[in-house]
């Protein structure tokens, strides 16, 4: 069982995260593996342990300060990792990231087939939730997206998704493309050796060059939109907050009929 | 120039969020409805209408609609003269636009809370960071594809409209590699579905399973019942509740947190609401932070003093 994980280099949900000049700002200090991308590398973990053979990569996408998304991943497990970074990817969109991680994905498994790419399901600082269809079509790979439920059998991978109307079961023959939610498992904790072993690791650095990619079709240059402006949203005026001494019901109920609410 | 609007439907029942994209897209252009799965009946098609659809193309694909790129190639079809699509923004329909977007090289943005014609550019607004961050966005393509969140433009009738011509969409399905194997639906709440209520009330760990008061509090204001996600977790409430970055995110006029700390993941698919209530033990909850009013005391104390003095203020 081979398999490839896209992580995302994003910044921690609990640092001050903001934004310059239209991008999001990503330091080395507050960046972290994106969350929902431990499920990911747990899945691909998972399913090499049971198969009893093969290998989990990982492989991040961003700037000279996003292997540490890598890193984590080998933290947990992973066996290697991959750094995609160029001057010329700076303000690509998730249809030129998307484009960058197909030809990397291209790219090992022609030096030795993989199984499956395991991406997680959202991003947590854009929230686009695109780059998984978007890398599916760019492979020509079967998607089977939005596992809560993950199995693999005879060359086909089953995925059940957890919709608000429905579960729905889909099958698709290997390689696919699946990306997975934080229904699906609890990610594991690293252990000292493999922190250790992480901080040491060689990632090898690919740039647009070695993927056979034309700079002018990623970067800012080609993004199909362009962010114009981004603010802190202020935060909420007048914010009344009383304690319960035995009318805190009362004074809720009074706020919220003021209010027209109730 | 017409403006696709993909409706949102359970069975033939049209679901709010359609009517509040379709008063949208009218400030945009000319709407044109496009109905997935199923043929609408005469009922759902005039009140498309009264919202300014022009007309309801619709295309069915049975199970295979699941799938995004089959989908996506109905949809491509429907919207073919369309300068605009646009679409709630859940995690099936950011697939299937995705697959729009690439067959078709239009610009995209999801999670949008507006859209407008700027200069012959659609420019759209949308929240980032468990939105505490606003973002406005250029899509520099001439063909946009935007996903809208719920509750986020006022639904108005279009007033008397001619009834829009029903269409049917002609187009040539993808192969699929993959099959859907089965289809298990799931029993759906009373009342509006989560997403679309104007009104959510929550219940998180301090609940300790017990949503009685939750339920009731909710029913009072005419809201969903909405939980974090260490209660679906806990196997307190099903999944389809949980509200959240990797749920369902919200963004009510109302929205009341009972025994929820306002986690970040929580936060973010809350933050946008207009109003927000929060009832916590603890005076350090996070949740107070983003509140208009809290209280700090028991969700068991509170919940029912302020059931009982809404009702006595109703006259009940
Ligand atoms: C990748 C990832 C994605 C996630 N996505 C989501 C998501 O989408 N949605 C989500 O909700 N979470 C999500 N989480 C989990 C999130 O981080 C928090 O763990 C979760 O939201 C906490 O739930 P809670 O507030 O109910 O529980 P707690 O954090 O335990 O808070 C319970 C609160 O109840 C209060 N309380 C106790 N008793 C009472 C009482 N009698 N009356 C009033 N208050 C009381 C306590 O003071 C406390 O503040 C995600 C986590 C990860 C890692
Ligand atoms: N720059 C990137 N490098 C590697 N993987 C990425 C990158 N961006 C997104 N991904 C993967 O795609 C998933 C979904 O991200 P998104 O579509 O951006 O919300 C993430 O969970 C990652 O697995």
């Amino acid at each position: 069982m081979r398999i490839l994980v896209p992580v995302k280099h994003v910044p921690d949900l609990q640092s001050q995260r903001s934004f310059t000049d239209g991008s999001v700002t990503r330091t080395a200090d507050d960046g972290t593996m994106n969350e929902l991308d431990e499920n990911a590398v747990e899945a691909a973990l998972q399913l090499v342990e049971a198969a009893g053979e093969g290998e989990v990569i990982a492989l991040t996408v961003g700037g000279p300060d996003a292997d540490a998304a890598v890193r984590k991943a080998l933290q947990l497990g992973a066996t290697s990792a991959i750094h995609v970074s160029d001057v010329a990817l700076a303000g690509s969109d998730v249809f030129g990231t998307a484009s960058v991680i197909a030809a990397a994905v291209r790219k090992v498994h022609d030096e030795s087939p993989l199984d499956l790419v395991i991406t997680g399901m959202a991003a947590l600082d854009g929230l686009t939730s695109m780059l998984p269809t978007a890398l599916a079509a760019g492979l020509g790979w079967p998607q089977a997206t939005l596992a809560s439920e993950l199995s693999v059998a005879d060359g086909a991978v089953t995925v059940v998704q957890h919709h608000p109307d429905a579960h729905v079961t889909l099958s698709a023959p290997l390689p696919a493309v699946v990306s997975v939610t934080d229904e699906l498992n609890k990610p594991r904790f690293p252990n000292f050796k493999l922190i250790m072993a992480a901080r040491k690791a060689e990632i090898p650095v690919w740039t647009l060059a070695d993927l056979g990619l034309d700079p002018a079709s990623v970067g800012a240059g080609a993004a199909r939109t362009t962010v114009l402006d981004a603010s802190e949203r202020p935060p909420r005026e007048n914010r009344q907050i009383v304690t319960d001494k035995g009318e805190g019901g009362a004074a809720l109920a009074t706020f919220l009929i003021e209010r027209g609410l109730a | 120039m017409t403006v696709a609007v993909l409706v949102e439907h359970r069975g033939d029942q049209v679901a709010a969020p359609t009517l509040e994209i379709l008063t949208l897209a009218r400030s945009l252009g000319t709407p044109v409805a496009v109905w997935l799965g199923g043929t609408p009946s005469a009922d759902a098609v005039a009140l498309l209408g009264r919202y300014g659809a022009t007309e309801v193309r619709h295309g069915d694909a049975g199970d295979a609609g699941r799938l995004p790129e089959v989908a996506a190639a109905l949809l491509e079809e429907a919207s073919a003269d369309a300068a605009t699509v646009l679409m709630v923004s859940t995690f099936v329909n950011k697939e299937t636009a995705t697959r729009l977007a690439l067959a078709t090289g239009a610009g995209m943005v999801v999670d949008a809370a507006g859209a407008a014609l700027v200069d012959g550019h659609i420019e759209t607004d949308q929240t980032v960071f468990a939105a505490t961050w606003n973002v406005r966005t250029r899509i520099e393509t001439d063909k946009a594809i935007v996903g809208l969140r719920p509750n986020t433009t006022q639904a108005v009738e279009a007033g008397p409209s001619a009834h829009p011509a029903l269409v049917e969409i002609a187009a040539d399905l993808p192969a699929t590699a993959v099959t859907v194997t089965a289809i298990e639906h799931v029993a759906q709440d009373e009342g509006v579905p989560l997403a679309e209520a104007p009104v959510v009330v929550s219940g998180g760990r301090g609940t300790n399973g017990d949503y009685t008061l939750i339920r009731e509090f909710a029913e009072l204001l005419g809201g969903a019942v909405g939980a974090s996600r260490d209660a679906t977790d806990e196997g307190w409430i099903s999944h389809e509740h949980m509200v959240g970055q990797t749920g369902t995110t919200v963004t009510p006029a109302l929205y009341v947190a009972c025994g929820i700390s306002g986690a970040v993941h929580h936060r973010g698919g809350m933050q946008a609401s207009g109003t927000v209530v929060a009832i916590n033990l603890d005076p350090d909850a996070p949740i107070f932070e983003i509140s208009d009013f809290g209280v700090v005391g028991s969700l068991f104390d509170v919940i029912p003093q302020a059931i009982e003095t809404i009702k006595a203020h109703r006259g009940q």
